[in-house]
């Protein structure tokens, strides 16, 4: 009989983990996927929706025809992990068991966690995307802060590369000079990692775009147009941006399987749940101190897929995961910078170049036939 | 008077920037000249800690370390009692 393998959300971790078991193993695993709406999203184009670059079409596919043929998909919702009886209860097709258990059900925005939120915008849902679209094409002006409510969020480099596109955007559109864009950083400069905040940072100054430092954003009042952060300090915007507070799966809190956020707390090298041996983890689902992108996940799902396909086996697993990350920085004026580091290698960043824009460009459209297929490493 | 620590938080294992932000949480529900404790193993944290206490004017009592784990002793702002 083969192993049973199910998968939990079909993103990019998900699905690239689903597709390189099944190919491993062929006829020795059955493969499901899982996923609540069938619909894949490739959430980096959110941010070139939002800034009017691409249009929505472009972001979605059907999950099916990302998956090998030997692969199931259901479209469900999971609704309870029994890591005990090693079964994953569904809101409509009943209860199915496993042998192993892959955890790609990503991350959550939790808006209702800011008090006020509902007059802000972002650019995390394809919703928010389209709606801070049309409240950048009909700006005339002013005051445009983004901030951060939350960590961790996904992607961490998204709010400096919104300032820097954003500041481009007024210019085309001839509002700039009676604009003014400004980040509110949670920490003392642009950006966590301090290689790209000292490049980032010159990129500012000479664009006049604006930096707040230590602003950690704890509320909104939208009748006076005024955001406060967790330090107490308070500013007024025109138009306000937020990266909205992100939690874990409901299916992960409420089986007990991960911590207060709702994270799952996953061996940093290994990706198995500390707790549950036939359970791995991937991508924004972690509990893991890395980016929470599209990348991390891609790197991850192989490691997860090796592992369980040894397992099934009966061989020693040998593929360890090193923290590997890559991100590309858009600054604007079709240059862009990239991000690689792993556990061990902060990055260095390379200076902006138009080269690293193409890259992304041609990842971004690419992806949909390269990515999920494993058909990059 | 100096106020004992009244509140302890385990920021070890956490990447930056969340031991500032989970800081930034905890010292909310501090009153004025109460101190909190905060350990953390994020390099980065040693000079994170020293800009965030200069910018939000809260003081930066102890900083220690010992093998991996970084030790601060901050206090809120305010009148002390």
């Amino acid at each position: 009989m083969p192993a049973r393998v199910i998968v939990l959300g079909g993103g990019v971790g998900g699905t690239l983990a689903a597709n390189l078991i099944s190919k491993e193993l062929g006829a020795e695993a059955k493969v499901t996927v899982v996923d609540a709406t069938g619909m894949h999203l490739y959430q980096p184009g959110f941010l070139y929706v939002a800034l009017d670059q691409a249009n929505a079409l472009w972001l979605t596919r059907d999950e099916r025809t990302l998956l090998r043929k030997q692969v199931d998909l259901i479209v469900d919702q999971a609704t309870m992990i029994d890591a005990v009886a090693q079964t994953v209860t569904l809101a409509r097709s009943g209860t199915l068991s496993y042998d192993y258990l892959v955890l790609a059900t990503g991350s959550r925005l939790d808006r209702d966690a800011v008090p006020g939120y509902a007059d802000t915008h972002d650019f995390y849902s394809l919703d928010g995307a389209l709606r801070l679209r049309e409240a950048l094409r009909r700006f005339e002006g002013g005051r445009i802060l983004l901030g951060v409510a939350g960590i961790p969020y996904k992607c961490p480099p998204a709010p400096v590369e919104f300032v820097l596109m954003a500041e481009e955007y007024l210019r085309k559109r001839g509002v700039r000079e009676n604009s003014s864009v400004t980040l509110l950083s949670p920490l003392n400069r642009a950006f966590t990692i301090e290689s790209a905040s000292k490049l980032v940072q010159p990129i500012f100054d000479r664009r006049g775009i604006g930096l707040t430092t230590f602003f950690n954003v704890e509320s909104v009042d939208a009748k006076a147009r005024t955001v406060t952060s967790l330090e107490g300090e308070t500013a007024e915007y025109d138009l306000l941006i937020l990266v909205p507070p992100h939690k874990g799966a409901a299916v992960v809190m409420d089986s007990g399987l991960g911590d207060a956020g709702g994270w799952i707390p996953t061996d940093r090298n290994t990706l198995a749940h500390t707790a549950h041996e036939r359970i791995f983890a991937i991508g924004d689902a972690t509990d893991l101190p890395i980016s929470k992108s599209g990348s991390t996940a891609h790197f991850e799902a192989p490691i997860v897929a090796s592992r369980i396909a040894s397992f099934i086996r009966g061989t020693a697993p040998k593929a360890v995961y090193g923290g590997r990350v890559m991100c590309f920085l858009e600054t604007g004026g079709g240059r862009a910078t990239s991000l690689r580091f792993d556990y061990a290698h902060p990055p260095v960043p390379p200076q902006p170049s138009r080269l690293w824009h193409w890259a992304k460009w041609i990842f971004n459209r690419a992806y949909w036939v390269t990515v999920p297929q494993g058909r990059v490493g | 008077m100096t106020l004992a620590i009244t509140t302890q938080l385990d920021c070890k294992g956490l990447a930056c920037p969340m031991p500032i932000v989970k800081t930034a949480q905890a010292m909310k529900t501090l009153r004025p000249g109460e101190r909190i404790e905060v350990l953390a193993t994020d390099r980065g944290a040693l000079k994170d800690f020293v800009a965030w206490a200069k910018a939000t004017g809260n003081r930066l009592i102890e900083q220690t370390q010992e093998g991996e784990v970084l030790h601060f002793v901050l206090e809120k702002k305010g009148v002390t009692l």
